[in-house]
């Protein structure tokens, strides 16, 4: 017989003793691989949702704030960029594609964050090689709507559905008159397009509100790049002679939810945010610095401020819930020292018997150690696979309530540290234990007491 | 393989802490082959000198000389290792082990040695002793005299070539006492194995050609005590 099969043996005597100790270092083990596969999933889903872009260009500010709400949606936008610059940034040589986002508004129904943008858009990776697939059509028409997955099972919009939104969020309480009808609903991409509206930029401007008056588009223009204010005499001028060219609109000469179209003066759009794809990666880095230098606008790397939002507080929030699953394990172990330790006092018989029989000190000592060693990694294996089982079973709770999409079979590249891990702490907790069985006396432990 | 027991002495300190001796053997020996029955007193060291012969027990002083080896003077785990490939141990208390099948008992017999385990000569021992439909049964599922069988059929199983047997039919009773003797003995016979077994048994010592008291040659005997009435060669 070999040392592990007298061990599984000795292991199986005490079989309620050894199934507990292993159960404490599988629920242990299981709930550090469930946070290791939620950080990652966590940690993949902002890395991967921003990767399509090499630079978010918007006002000066937080860069993370600037991230978080053109691409993420869950913060609220700095402020906004005169559609002029857009127009100039798209001219630039370096730049690729740039796709303007205007957000703000939501939906009156389930408080989506609505995205006014270009067909563009959806012509751009959402991740890496991951192009977007749609039920229906991409945006055309200025009044178009194309819907997120998650936006569509949970308002139970289907193509032709017609919505309003609120403007500026759901706090103002103003819904706009404006109908906009739903023509696409995108597949599933795990990263936040799944609970975002996207109307068409075009459409976006129609609605009343979202052009600014001529007087105040011309302030905030002149501001934006650094000019001084005009007197007002002529600014009053500047007024007439854009009311001149373009002629006036007035919203209230339309009926209620009447889709309308006319065209809007470049001066009064606006923009939340640019996302660019650069030429060359070169390009996009020293755009960035550019920006750095000018006074107008800031340009970034998306995932810098992801990675720096990862590092610095969900990197800390990890690091505490592994050591906190880490000391679980720690004192799983000790139950192990102590079940071994206990055991050992009703086995000095059977120890002294098998000495009796020819087996080495060493031998005894492979022998607790290899039980000690059993407990660690049979609880280990038995945790890791309660933890993505845990996590499958969490996954459509948690794509429900989030959008991310969660791959419950998704291993962590420490998860193969798990077990040489357990196995040292199989080897510490086991060698006192194993050093008492190693010096347990033969002649005087033979006979029952 | 011969048996040299030479100027033993053993002692231990009782709990009042004199020092009380187990063994004082000048010399006592047995050849190669040979079939010696000890009887002694309980208490007059039956146990002690076994041990000692076995290399469980470290005497004081003096040597223990196995098959022409000072196992004395050997290092602890090449007694050990001598202690699994050369030497079969029967034990008064059968010493099985409580999470083991009683193939498994005797399996781990042969364990501890540089010998794969035979498991089909494991089975047939068994079956030699009567329990060769008693295989997986657990210790406690057997009775004592079963126990004791499966007690020898390990010592014998690992192809000693000396036998020590403290008391081995203690717990059996007459028919199986008897079969459980002769397997002992004429397994030791025909692989001309020495054989020491300790008895306190008249039926059991009268079927030795040398039968030894242990008062005889152990000057820290107590026993004055003679149990049986016997010729001693």
């Amino acid at each position: 017989m070999s040392i592990f099969q007298i061990a599984w043996k000795s292991l199986s005597q005490r079989s309620l003793a050894s199934f507990l100790t292993g159960l404490s270092v599988a629920l242990g083990v299981m709930l550090m691989v469930a946070v290791m596969i939620l950080y990652g999933v966590i940690a993949s889903t902002f890395q991967q949702s921003s990767i399509g872009y090499d630079l978010v260009v918007g006002p000066k500010g937080s860069p993370l704030q600037l991230v978080l709400s053109s691409i993420y949606r869950v913060s609220p936008p700095i402020e906004n960029l005169p559609f002029r610059f857009y127009k100039d940034l798209q001219k630039d040589p370096r730049v690729e594609q740039a796709i303007p986002i205007a957000l703000g508004d939501t939906t009156e129904e389930g408080s989506f964050p609505i995205v006014g943008t270009v067909p563009e858009y959806f012509s751009i990776p959402f991740a890496n090689n991951r192009e977007f697939a749609v039920r229906g059509t991409f945006l055309r028409k200025p009044f178009d709507a194309v819907i997120g997955a998650k936006v569509a099972a949970t308002n139970g919009w289907k193509e032709g559905s017609q919505f309003r939104m609120i403007h500026g969020g759901a706090d103002t309480g103003h819904v706009h008159d404006e109908k906009f009808t739903v023509v696409g609903i995108l597949a599933p991409t795990g990263t936040p397009n799944d609970r975002s509206v996207f109307v068409n930029l075009d459409g976006f401007y129609q609605i009343q509100g979202h052009d600014k008056p001529f007087d105040e588009a011309i302030k905030r223009e002149r501001e934006f790049y650094g000019l001084a204010p005009l007197d007002p005499e002529v600014l009053a001028e500047e007024v007439r002679k854009l009311e001149k060219r373009y002629g006036g609109h007035d919203h209230h000469n339309h009926a209620p939810g009447e889709e309308h179209f006319h065209d809007v003066p470049m001066i009064q759009k606006e923009v939340t945010a640019i996302l660019v794809t650069t030429k060359t990666l070169m390009a996009a880095g020293l755009m960035e610095g550019e920006f750095k230098k000018g006074f107008k606008a800031q340009a970034t790397n998306p995932i810098r401020p992801m990675n720096q939002l990862l590092t610095d507080i969900l990197g800390n929030i990890r690091v505490l819930l592994m050591v906190l699953t880490g000391l679980i394990i720690v004192v799983s172990g000790v139950g192990i020292f102590v079940s071994i330790y206990s055991s050992l006092q009703e086995r000095r018989r059977e120890i002294a018997i098998m000495r009796a029989l020819g087996a080495r000190r060493e031998t005894i000592f492979g022998i607790i150690i290899t039980e000690s060693l059993l407990l660690c990694l049979g609880g280990g294996v038995a945790g890791l696979i309660l933890g993505h089982l845990l996590v499958l079973a969490a996954a459509p709770v948690v794509t429900a309530r989030t959008g991310i999409l969660i791959n419950g079979f998704a291993f962590q590249a420490m998860e193969w540290l798990l077990l040489p891990a357990l196995a040292i702490l199989g080897v510490i907790v086991g060698y006192i234990p194993a050093v008492s069985a190693y010096r347990t006396d033969v002649a005087s432990n033979l006979n029952p007491s | 393989m011969s048996l040299i027991l030479n100027q033993i002495r053993k002692a231990y300190v009782t709990p009042t802490g004199a020092e009380q001796v187990i063994l004082d053997i000048p010399a006592f020996s047995l050849d190669q082959g040979e079939q010696v029955a000890l009887v002694g007193t309980s208490g007059s060291g039956k146990t002690t000198l076994l041990n000692v012969a076995a290399g469980i027990t470290t005497p004081d002083s003096g040597t223990v000389t196995v098959g022409g080896v000072e196992i004395t003077r050997m290092l602890e785990p090449v007694r050990d290792r001598f202690r699994s490939e050369r030497i079969g141990y029967v034990f008064q208390t059968f010493n099985l082990l409580g999470a083991f099948t009683a193939l498994e008992n005797v399996l781990l017999g042969m364990s501890f040695s540089s010998q794969p385990a035979n498991r089909h000569l494991a089975i047939e021992l068994l079956g030699r002793v009567g329990l060769g439909d008693r295989l997986h049964y657990r210790p406690s599922q057997l009775s004592v005299g079963q126990q004791q069988r499966v007690s020898v059929a390990r010592a014998l199983a690992k192809t000693p070539r000396l036998l020590l047997a403290d008391e081995p039919t203690a717990n059996v009773d007459g028919p199986n006492q008897q079969a459980i003797l002769e397997l002992m003995q004429t397994t030791c016979r025909e692989n001309n194995v020495t054989l020491l077994l300790v008895t306190h048994t008249s039926e059991v010592a009268s079927q030795f050609s040398r039968v030894e008291r242990l008062a005889n040659f152990n000057q820290a005997a107590t026993s004055t005590s003679t149990p049986y009435s016997m010729g001693v060669n």
